[in-house]
């Protein structure tokens, strides 16, 4: 019943000499949430753009419905976008910002019909009644919506939304992130997604695309992206992970800190090094004497939920998130269940994430800040 | 996104032909071996040459330089200590004044000039002053502060409000503030603002027309004289030299503000830690 | 950047209520700078524009009277003239100038640098020559007409009227001491005036609202028309005051290009202050009129008006 779309065939742009996008190839199905996700610079934009019609490929073909639609202009596109800083038309009023699209339309549409299909949509967005205020008289929230209600009104077959919510509060972004999802289902079209927060794309999508650098990391539902990353990237950009050097003993065996321990991995070669991912919730504190490894306590955070604590073994740093309080200075021991490991192979990132030295409270919050000033270094 | 707008750019080029003809006439038959300044007949320097022997235009010529350096530097004082006190005033005295102050900006010149005019005979006529050099100079350093204002008083409010803070935490008084750190950083703004009035006061003719009397001149109404009477080409080769200076000080400025503008990029870039 | 070692202090300065005596001598002496200037705006802004008002109601012996005003009544056709050429030069700069804006920001931004020079390398020459330019163009013996001579349009024309005996041969086209000199000089040196407001209003345009209007189905055309036009008219009206003003204002063109024979209010004012028909209170008169009218298109810009400090700088 999944019908193809959209596909990217090793679509390629550069700019400046810099590659942006190095050779991408998507497929996206009607009427699913996509979501491209990764930090600045990895081409999530470019793509969108790409298949918005604003940018064209270097090389590579983009088909829509099986048709090659790379020269086609966006104005004759069956696409419409929600553009981050809204870009609405602050000359007219929000009866007419919605109804633009419609009043292009030749031939001509009757004055009822428009009205009617306008205010449809805006009881959709919530906004009844804000036909006559201008753009300066709305709020972030609300012009938002009149710009969801502008693009949706003309029923394209996809809906391209490029970190739309990205200039609201926390609160604001979370409500409009369910509303959202209710939206795409309620209209019923194909919604792709940008954004560079992990956690607004494990909420809203069906599929989530990591992207980094102009490639694609991995692809999959937010499960599959959160519980089998394919590489130590994806395992640190979603969620959190400790990413430790293994070796695959044999199946279900995996050997770290001289210990070997059950997992639920297997399918690689005997002894083949490995990352190995532990999620800083799947560790449990234990005595000492109960410990598979034991390692001292460095630095304690209290975070509402849980507590962060970062613990030293043998030099190098976790993070473990739990109820459970452990002073600074304590020894303690850790155990891990089989079902809390996830093998990786290894690939480029391998050794650039997932140790926790240079971890603090202030960088929690500087990793939330989406400018990316707050870089991961070592 | 490869849009042809051929229609727009022959349209702009033939704009840009009508603006610049006149101009390329004057300075062609600036060199014109007869007086015609229509009828080509061979190349010449010798209106140049009758130029600067003419002392006439020679001495209105030192006349406007010597009011307009004047009044300029004596505007930029004026205007950068005016546009400081505005800036810490309350809203409400602000604003009006402000307003007062774009007045000779906005006003047609005529207007400014023929007001001057008055005020200056009525208070001669008090006074027993005539009008002449002072009258004139006044003239123009009330023409020119308007400008340093406007071009100083976005420099301020560029400025860190912490800059303040900063320097009298370490210990200066406000005068000392002032001298060591605001006028050093708005002095981009101030020299921008220096060079405009300067430009202004070169240029102008009519509050000069009706602010200078009968005993002095300056450039522009020697030319205006001119004009009206014994036409030369000399005027011919004035527009030229005229147009060489200002050509030169625009690509100084020009290229002033793109080092300017990088000089910013690169502030920037180093804020966000990527240099 | 911890939020702990933020100043808890207040900020001083502007407008700020003053909680001790010393705060408030500081916050006068701060203010103090700017006095000198405010008594000199007094003196030579405010006073001489009073003065004109003054003089505008009195008469000759110096009573107050209208009478400077209903002898306007005379003039009446200088003030239509200079308000109908006004007019035609201000239609014409738009006409003009609009495209060239539209074109000149559709240029990549290294190149509208070069193009914006270029329009004010003309302003900055004395607008007295330029204006001068066009007399040894337009002149009976100028280059328009000397052209037309060499190539035989006049005898051709000549020719044309051979039979006619009351007809007698022209040798030139008038074109200098004519009206159409006169806005055709206003139009040269205003023009930029045009240009500039527009162009820098086009160019703050959203980049964003252009392609979201594409990307709802609009083409170029409609971009045009439902986007840039209406988005662009604060520039519009901004330019067509900083021609408006100064065009219903000159006097140097019209003495220059038809040598006073086309009679402008600027002209009027200027014989009034000096010359034999001293009359410093009629042309007060007709000055505070002109005042008003400046006053009134100022307004209209500053509330509907943008882009105009790109130009009033410049």
């Amino acid at each position: 019943m999944a019908k193809e779309l959209i596909r990217l065939v090793d679509c390629r742009k550069e700019f400046d000499g810099e590659v942006v996008l190095d050779s991408i190839n998507l497929t996206i199905m009607d009427k699913e949430f996509l979501t491209l996700l990764g930090p600045s610079g990895c081409g999530k934009t470019t793509t969108l753009r790409i298949i918005g019609g604003f940018l064209k490929t270097d090389s590579g073909k983009v088909l829509f419905d099986g048709v090659k639609i790379n020269d086609v202009p966006p104005h004759k596109r069956k696409i419409n976008t929600v553009f981050q800083k809204y870009a609405l038309f602050t000359h007219l009023n929000v009866f007419e910002n919605i109804a633009f699209g419609l009043r292009i339309q030749r031939p001509r549409l009757s004055e009822e019909k428009i009205t009617r299909r306008v205010h449809e949509v805006l009881e959709l967005v919530a906004l009844k009644g804000y036909e006559k205020r201008t753009v300066s008289q709305l709020s972030g929230g609300q012009q938002q919506r009149v710009a969801i209600a502008r693009a949706v009104i003309n029923k394209p077959q996809v809906l391209l939304l490029d970190e739309p919510l990205g200039a609201l509060d926390l609160k604001l972004r979370k409500d409009m992130q369910r509303e959202l999802k209710q939206i795409q289902k309620q209209v019923g079209i194909t919604f792709i997604y940008v954004t560079h927060d992990q956690e607004e794309a494990l909420t809203m999508s069906d599929t989530v695309v990591v992207m980094n650098k102009g490639e694609i990391q991995q692809i999959g539902t937010p499960l599959d992206i959160y519980n089998e990353p394919k590489n130590a990237f994806v395992a640190d950009f979603i969620g959190e992970s400790n990413i430790i050097d293994g070796v695959m003993v044999s199946d279900n065996v995996v050997r770290m800190y001289g210990r070997n321990f059950p997992c639920l991995d297997k399918g690689f070669a005997p002894n083949e090094p490995v990352d190995v991912v532990v999620r800083p919730e799947d560790i449990d504190i234990v005595p000492v004497s109960k410990g598979e490894m034991i390692g001292t306590v460095t630095e304690v955070t209290f975070k509402g939920m849980q507590y962060d604590i970062i613990v030293d073994f043998q030099g190098f740093k976790w993070l473990i998130q739990t109820t459970d309080h452990s002073p600074v200075g304590a020894k303690i021991g850790v155990k891990i269940d089989p079902d809390g490991f996830h093998i990786m192979k290894k690939s480029e990132y391998s050794g650039l994430y997932g140790d926790y030295s240079s971890y603090s409270a202030e960088y929690d919050e500087l990793s939330a800040d989406p400018e990316g000033v707050g870089q991961e270094d070592e | 996104m490869k849009k042809k707008y051929t229609g727009g750019r022959i349209f702009t080029a033939l704009t840009y032909v009508f603006l610049y003809a006149p101009i390329i006439v004057l300075i062609v038959f600036s060199f014109n071996s007869t007086k015609s300044r229509t009828i080509w007949s061979g190349f010449t320097l010798n209106w140049y040459k009758e130029l600067f022997n003419d002392n006439l235009i020679m001495s209105s010529l030192q006349t406007t330089l010597t009011v307009s350096v004047i009044a300029s530097v004596v505007a930029a004082v004026i205007g950068t200590f005016a546009a400081i006190g505005f800036y810490n005033m309350k809203k409400k005295w602000r604003g009006p004044l402000l307003t007062v102050n774009n007045i000779p900006v906005i006003n047609a010149d005529i207007i400014t000039g023929v007001s001057l005019a008055l005020l200056f005979i009525s208070a001669g006529a008090a006074l027993g002053f005539q009008l002449g050099f002072t009258t004139l100079l006044i003239a123009h350093i009330s023409f020119d502060v308007p400008y340093i204002i406007l071009s100083v008083m976005p420099k301020l409010y560029q400025l860190d409000r912490n800059l303040f803070e900063a320097a009298q935490d370490l210990g200066c008084t406000w005068f000392q503030t002032v001298y060591k750190v605001i006028i050093p950083e708005i002095l981009p703004g101030i020299i921008n603002g220096l060079l405009i009035a300067f430009t202004m006061s070169v240029d102008d003719f009519v509050i000069s027309y009706f602010t200078a009397g009968s005993s002095v001149q300056t450039l522009s109404m020697t030319i205006y004289a001119m004009t009206r009477r014994r036409i030369s080409p000399e005027i011919n080769a004035i527009s030229t030299l005229l147009f060489a200076v200002v050509l030169i000080l625009l690509v100084i400025v020009n290229m002033r503000e793109s080092r300017q503008h990088k000089v910013e990029i690169k502030k920037e870039k180093m804020l966000k830690g990527l240099v | 950047m911890s939020r702990n070692t933020q100043s808890v202090r207040s900020e001083k300065g502007i407008g700020d209520s003053w909680r001790t005596v010393k705060e408030f001598f500081e916050h006068f002496r701060k203010q103090s700078f700017a006095y000198p200037y405010v008594i000199w705006m007094g003196l030579f802004v405010v006073i001489p524009i009073i003065l004109i008002g003054v003089y505008a109601f009195t008469s000759a012996e110096g009573t107050f009277t209208f009478g400077n005003f209903s002898g306007m009544i005379d003039y009446a056709p200088v003030f239509g003239r200079s308000l109908w050429l006004a007019f035609l030069a201000t239609v014409m700069c738009l006409l003009i100038g609009y495209p060239v804006a539209l074109a000149i920001s559709r240029m990549s931004p290294k190149t509208q640098r070069i193009m914006l020079m270029l329009i004010m390398l003309p302003m900055w020459i004395n607008f007295l020559l330029r204006t001068y330019a066009w007399m040894s163009i337009l002149e009976n013996t100028g280059l328009i007409n000397r052209f037309f001579a060499s190539v035989g349009v006049f005898d051709w024309i000549n020719g044309l009227h051979a039979a006619d005996l009351h007809y007698t041969p022209i040798t030139h086209f008038q074109l200098i001491n004519t009206s159409g000199a006169v806005v055709l000089g206003m139009v040269y040196n205003y023009l930029p005036f045009m240009i500039l407001p527009i162009q820098s209003v086009i160019v703050k345009i959203d980049p964003f609202v252009i392609e979201a209007a594409e990307d709802l189905g609009a083409n170029s055309r409609t971009v045009f028309r439902k986007i840039i036009f209406p988005l662009s008219l604060s520039g519009v009206i901004s330019g067509i005051t900083m021609v408006f003003v100064p065009a219903v204002s000159t006097f140097v063109i019209s003495k220059l290009l038809s040598n006073g024979t086309v009679m402008l209010l600027g002209d009027l004012i200027e014989m009034q202050f000096t010359g034999a028909a001293y009359n410093p209170h009629l042309g007060s008169a007709i000055s505070l009129i002109m005042m008003v009218i400046v006053i009134i298109c100022m307004s209209v810009m500053s509330r509907f008006g943008e882009g105009e400090e790109q130009a009033v700088v410049m």
